[in-house]
């Protein structure tokens, strides 16, 4: 194909538009930086795109997908029809593998905004210990910054986006800047009461949504559909917290590159990236557009595979790959729940309980200092789900099983455990093994040509003991709250998540001190290609139970600035 | 609650739209929830995968599954995504068709047809596994087919969504739990 040689030269291309993209964009261009965004996915306008305070009776297909698709298993619509996760588990002609007895799930979001549509919003801080976990317990690899160096950047990050939360003094989870939370749901409350009598910390949520006005941004209007994006833009998402706003006001600065999937970074002689090549998903061209700088944001096993595609004779492993770690050190949050239904909430007395779009109190990890008698490494948070969730298709689906029937004395028996059930939710951290990484399946290429990625995924023992213990912790604090629980019979490795199923995905292009272990500096900036860096959460050299969304933009707004400072000294 | 207060929590959460700086045409779709709320429903339903006498059959069941289902929309629903899907239609004109075989072998009308007393002897059999016999496995695995697929027609309908009482997506200045119901759960917790 041909450059075309006219085309502009960006200062910037940024290769995804997700919470490292976004906060890319908020940065440079506040700084009088051009940027251009590579996304894969359309442009999206959350006010006419979200389908939020929809009711399922305002859809005649209610939200099965016009031919029933659900009901099969193969819903075209990840998390719901009424979500805003725009992408989903099997992306149409965009296929992965995984390698023998292996099982990955990879979830792919195209769109505005990438994975901020529909993410979970939890915005806890990685704690001081988690910067050096190696030191700690001689597993892994230490980061090569420390807590102090990221903490001006959370308070950047929590100040611009507005994060929920109390002062807590827990060293798991440090606290940070916060705007006042919501109170407790009933179910809550009973948890937390719960939670005290065994003495488990449960403590008021750290949300991505704002309480208060800030920024032009509403309040939250408490209607519980995060998952739904926001119209009022009161919970963030990239779109509407960074990208869209950068648009409006520096519209010279922003070029956006919907619908462009990235295949390979270009370089020249001197082993600079010139320009990412990309296709036109509308009419499958290939293009190219010219740089100074590149950014990788476009998700850790995307940005991977996005190196290690960009092979030459000069890059035989890929871009930005001398030491052979693009694609290692792959790691997902562990995930375990259990629930049950709370015999003192059956017929509790109607309210809304909507909320905010998730839970409204956590667990963090609280046995940090008791790892040596707990007999496994690290540790996990607990997720609390409850209260009247909306209807949906599915909704009582295991009620009707369980309950079996017909008829008015099923409607009683559905009406009276309906906003009883309290579900609780295990993240737990996973140590990087060598079992577990991406490759290029040799075999495979997607619909635009692409060689795309292998997954070979393991638990190790260290996970699946502390899975056992989230199983145990869970059944307690059930069993508090006055429930009967039945153990599962089934085997710790048939009961964990699947890798890649809680989206955590993360240290494909880690950084390091050593350029022998590591592919990036401390800066996020390649050890080889001084052009190149990576903004998502590729870098991140260990994966804590906090979920990583508040880091990856606390740690792009620390790479945005020195990288603003080295273009501005002439260095990039 | 009732539509004029939908619609004030609509329009105000539309005003909020505004005010992070989205465009009124930007702001209209909320208002899709109201403007379809007027819509009347009007009009006698054709079959689009079934014929008359399955649908007077799937009617009458979604009825006596969950009262009110008809009402719900949930034989529609069941005949739109059937009309889009062929797996879908023959487990519900298979179904449909063997309880209507079993009826008129027994009774010589259709399930549809039949005095109320005969239409509840079939369902208690099909609607419990606990009866599962090579006789009777194809009634209750299409029963669990028919209550699953009404429940999520009824339940996300007016008359499903008050018989819960699921008052939320509406929106609220400020978020408050009633104290009432915080302390009905704790008096009954012991907590």
């Amino acid at each position: 194909m041909q450059a075309n040689r006219s085309a502009p030269t960006y200062d910037v291309v940024i290769i995804g538009s997700g919470a490292g993209g976004g906060t890319m964009v908020q940065i440079l261009t506040s700084l009088g930086i051009k940027v251009a965004v590579l996304e894969a996915g359309p442009m999206i306008n959350p006010a006419k795109d979200y389908k939020e305070h929809m009711w399922g009776y305002q859809v005649p297909h209610r939200g099965a997908a016009e031919d029933g698709a659900y009901y099969f298993g193969r819903s075209p619509y990840a998390f719901g029809y009424f979500t805003a996760s725009y992408g989903g588990w099997q992306l149409d002609g965009e296929p992965y593998t995984t390698a023998p007895g292996s099982q990955f799930r990879w979830f792919r979001s195209r769109a505005l905004g990438g994975r901020t549509n529909h993410y979970g919003r939890f915005s806890f801080r990685f704690s001081d210990y988690d910067f050096k976990p190696y030191d700690r317990d001689g597993l892994g690899d230490n980061w090569p910054i420390a807590y102090d160096d990221l903490a001006p950047y959370y308070d950047k990050a929590e100040s611009f986006i507005g994060i929920t939360g109390t002062k807590e003094n827990i060293r798991s989870t440090p606290d940070g800047i916060f705007q006042e939370p919501p109170p407790p749901r009933v179910h809550e409350v009973l948890v937390q009461r719960a939670s005290k009598k065994l003495g488990i910390p449960c403590i008021p949520n750290r949300m991505a949504v704002i309480t208060k006005n800030h920024n032009g941004r509403a309040a939250c209007h408490y209607c519980g559909q995060c998952g739904r994006g926001c119209v009022t833009a009161s919970n963030y998402c990239s779109a509407n917290v960074q990208i869209l706003p950068a648009m409006r006001k520096t519209p010279n600065l922003v070029t956006m590159f919907p619908n462009s999937m990235a295949r390979e970074l270009i370089t020249d002689a001197s082993g600079k990236v010139t320009a990412v090549s990309y296709v036109d998903t509308q009419t499958r061209t290939e293009k190219q557009i010219k740089c100074r700088t590149v950014v990788l944001a476009a998700s850790a096993c995307e940005s991977a595979r996005l190196l290690l595609n960009s092979k030459s004779s000069r890059h035989p492993n890929g871009l930005a790959n001398s030491s052979g770690v693009v694609g290692k050190y792959l790691t997902d949050t562990l995930g375990f729940a259990m629930s049950a239904t709370i015999p003192a909430l059956r017929n509790l007395p109607r309210h809304d309980s909507d909320g905010m779009g998730g839970m409204h109190v956590f667990m963090p990890w609280w046995l940090w200092d008791k790892q040596q008698q707990l007999g496994f490494p690290r540790g996990y948070h607990i997720e609390v789900g409850g209260g009247f969730g909306m209807p949906g298709v599915g909704s009582f689906h295991g009620a009707c099983r369980r309950f079996e029937g017909y008829g008015a004395k099923l409607k009683d028996q559905i009406r009276e455990e309906y906003g009883s059930v309290v579900g609780l939710a295990g993240r737990g951290e996973m140590i990087p093994n060598a079992d577990t990484y991406c490759d290029i399946d040799p075999n495979v290429v997607d619909k635009y040509g692409i060689p795309v990625l292998r997954f070979s995924f393991k638990w190790s023992d260290h996970e699946l003991k502390q899975m056992v213990h989230m199983e145990q912790t869970f059944a307690e604090v059930l069993t508090t709250l006055g429930a009967t629980v039945i153990k599962s019979q089934r085997s710790p490795r048939e009961k964990i998540s699947v890798g890649g199923e809680i989206i955590h995905e993360l240290g494909t292009i880690r950084m390091g001190a050593d350029p022998s272990t590591s592919a990036l500096n401390k800066y996020c900036q390649s050890h080889e290609v001084k052009n190149l860096f990576v903004a998502d959460a590729a870098p991140f050299v260990s994966n804590p139970d906090k979920n990583p969304t508040l880091t990856i933009c606390a740690l792009a707004w620390r790479t945005a600035e020195y990288i603003a400072e080295e273009m501005r000294k002439g260095n990039v | 609650m009732s539509d004029v207060s939908r619609r004030d929590l609509l329009r105000n959460i539309a005003a909020s739209a505004l005010v992070a700086g989205l465009s009124a045409a930007d702001a209209q779709h909320v208002h899709e929830a109201a403007a379809q709320d007027k819509k009347a429903a009007g009009g006698v339903y054709k079959p689009k995968a079934f014929t008359e006498r399955e649908y007077a059959t799937l009617r009458t069941l979604c009825d006596l599954i969950f009262p009110g289902a008809v009402e719900g929309g949930a034989p529609e629903f069941i005949d739109l995504l059937s009309a889009n899907n062929s797996e879908m239609k023959a487990i519900y004109t298979g179904g449909i068709g063997w309880i209507d075989h079993r009826m008129t072998a027994r009774h010589g009308k259709r399930f549809s047809e039949v005095a109320a007393a005969q239409q509840i002897a079939m369902l208690d059999l099909i609607a419990y596994t606990k009866n599962e016999t090579t006789e009777l496995a194809a009634g209750i695995r299409f029963f669990d087919w028919i209550r699953k697929m009404t429940a999520d027609a009824y339940y996300t309908s007016k008359p499903g969504i008050a018989d819960l009482g699921f008052m939320g997506n509406k929106g609220m200045a400020k978020f408050e739990v009633p104290v009432e119901a915080i302390q009905y759960a704790l008096k009954r917790s012991g907590l």
